[in-house]
């Protein structure tokens, strides 16, 4: 009857949200009086997960599940649902997370709903808020199903240490040549470099930085803050920066706790996508610009100007707390 | 090669988002609504393979009556024949259950939906869709090419990008990079007036469950105002992220 979470990781280290996931199912748990059981996929240190508040690990050791396949892995977590008689299942909003959710709720016959922001107003009826209409609204959604899947949006929870420990049990799900129909060939990944998906502060650049040659700056202020890069979507459009790094309602949500956007005016769609984030700065010359409706702190003024000044001020501010 | 193309009739990206009826229902009052964006960048790489490849482009919807300019758009950007189930698509579980239905009868080697609707953001539809079927799926798609029975595909992954090979019949979820912004096609005239001549089937639901319910919407708390800060005192802003904001 426990709460079964998907702690995700990467060449075996967790990875933030998996931690965040975790004190979500914690809550859960406790709202419903059961316990939590995370399973990982080739992770390190299982054990460790006993401090956001999980009682049990169900570990998956599988040379096979060394890089996520999300019908392997929905089949694997569906039967670790099973086995632990699991009523509700957390996922996180990582986009192997979206992959895998509604593969494991068709073959649970559950009920899931992405983008939670909030512990469930109520758990019977189960009821949890998630964001809609691309950040635009909320909506409160029950899930009627007897199973529920959860997908929890980043950032949105937090990760609460309760110096609790877990259990370390092995398990083997059976796995079926079906689930490999779908292959990897070959993964691409940034190393070294904060992710959007999982960064806590976004440096991102628009048209009003009149050329690809200009992200110089906004590249160094980024590495002073250890922040991702993102951009506006007419600059991904304009081939200035990659598609993967356009935020906004068609391009990726940002849900950092800070976000800087230079020379970005704020379409409404640019704002809904970044509006899950905590605070938000804006650089730019024009002070009828949207953004600065949507800020929480601005500055009028060119940005060729403002962000070296910025980078300045960070690099002593970082010297002096260092 | 037999694809369906899969377009949710969504709120344009610059509506403003208002509810009704006690905030249980979404306003439609003024609002524009236009093929799915994620799907729109589906629809026209369906297009290259309908022109390259010979493909025949099904396009299918689950929607009201209203939803017919949509799907007529469809069409006259080049789709060969629609399909509207006719019910209101309130959950993810019950439309993947209507589109099976119509990938069941038609008999669909590709099927292209978008990664996610743009007003509900479920994101759940094909993968679904793909699991009730036993077809293989990949999600957040940014590109694809089929040859024979064999596909490859590039998916998005946090920071970064994978390649993939599997077979037919494929579903995916697709999004930009599938096509670029400038590939999209705006309907020509002549597009619009074969658009009146091709098929539009409409077809009952069949029965399935909805284990989700939206219960109330909510808009979010209005923002309070800009703190600004000069531009020859930068260091106080840093002072604001640090001390106030405590985000540095």
């Amino acid at each position: 009857m426990s709460v079964l979470v998907y702690t995700e990781s990467l060449k075996g280290k967790f990875k933030k949200n998996a931690f965040e996931v975790a004190s979500y199912a914690h809550k859960v748990a406790q709202d419903l009086g059961t316990s939590v059981t995370a399973v990982t996929f080739n992770a390190n240190d299982d054990a460790s997960l006993g401090n956001y508040g999980v009682s049990k690990v169900l570990k998956i050791a599988n040379d096979k599940l060394e890089t996520f396949n999300a019908k392997a892995y929905a089949d694997a977590l569906a039967q670790a649902a099973q086995a632990e008689g699991a009523k509700v299942i957390i996922l996180s909003s990582s986009a192997d997370s979206k992959f895998l959710a509604p593969i494991l709720t068709t073959k649970l016959n559950a009920g899931y709903v992405p983008n939670v922001v909030a512990a469930p107003d109520s758990t019977s009826p189960f009821v949890v808020k998630r964001t809609a209409f691309s950040n635009k609204g909320f909506a409160h959604t029950e899930i009627s199903a007897d199973i529920k899947v959860i997908g929890l949006s980043s950032n949105a929870f937090g990760v609460v240490e309760n110096g609790g420990s877990a259990a370390v049990d092995s398990f083997s799900p059976s796995l079926s040549d079906g689930d490999f129909a779908v292959k990897s060939v070959e993964v691409d990944r940034v190393v070294g470099k904060a992710t959007i998906a999982d960064a806590d502060i976004v440096v991102s650049g628009g048209r009003g930085l009149k050329g690809p040659e200009n992200w110089g700056m906004i590249e160094e202020l980024a590495d002073v803050l250890g922040a991702a890069t993102a951009c506006s979507k007419p600059v991904s459009d304009l081939g200035w920066r990659p598609h993967g790094e356009h935020v906004g309602q068609t391009g990726k949500p940002v849900a950092s706790n800070l976000y800087i956007a230079i020379g970005i005016s704020g379409a409404i769609q640019h704002l809904a996508g970044v509006s899950a984030s905590k605070t938000k700065v804006v650089i730019n010359n024009d002070p009828e610009a949207p953004f600065f409706k949507a800020a929480d702190y601005g500055i009028v003024g060119d940005a060729f100007e403002v962000v070296p000044k910025l980078i300045e001020k960070l690099k002593e501010f970082k010297a002096q707390n260092a | 090669m037999k694809i369906l193309v899969c377009i949710s009739n969504v709120p344009d990206t610059t509506s403003k988002i208002n509810f009704t009826e006690g905030d249980t229902k979404f306003d439609t009052n003024g609002v524009q609504f236009v093929i799915n964006p994620n799907d729109e960048f589906g629809l026209t790489r369906a297009m290259w393979f309908k022109e390259k490849q010979g493909a025949a482009v099904h396009v299918v919807t689950v929607g009201g009556a209203q939803t017919e300019p949509t799907i007529r758009k469809a069409l006259a950007i080049g789709a060969d024949e629609a399909i509207r189930v006719n019910a209101e698509p309130t959950d993810g579980f019950f439309v993947a259950k209507q589109l099976a239905e119509v990938v069941k009868n038609g008999g669909y080697d590709l099927v292209i939906a978008g990664r996610e609707s743009i007003d509900y953001n479920g994101g759940m539809v094909p993968g679904m869709l793909a699991t009730l079927l036993d077809m293989n799926f990949v999600n957040t798609c940014i590109g694809l090419e089929i040859d024979g029975n064999n596909a490859t595909a590039m998916r998005e992954i946090d920071g970064g990008k994978e390649k993939i090979s599997t077979t037919l019949p494929l579903v995916i979820g697709g999004q930009k990079g599938l096509v670029q912004e400038s590939d999209l096609r705006i309907p020509n005239m002549r597009g619009i007036m074969m658009a009146r001549q091709k098929a539009l089937n409409v077809v009952e639901p069949v029965d399935a469950p909805q284990p989700t319910q939206d219960q109330k919407f909510e808009k979010p708390a209005p923002k309070g105002a800009v703190k600004l800060v000069d531009a020859d005192n930068v260091g106080e802003l840093v002072n604001l992220l640090h001390n106030e904001a405590k985000v540095i």
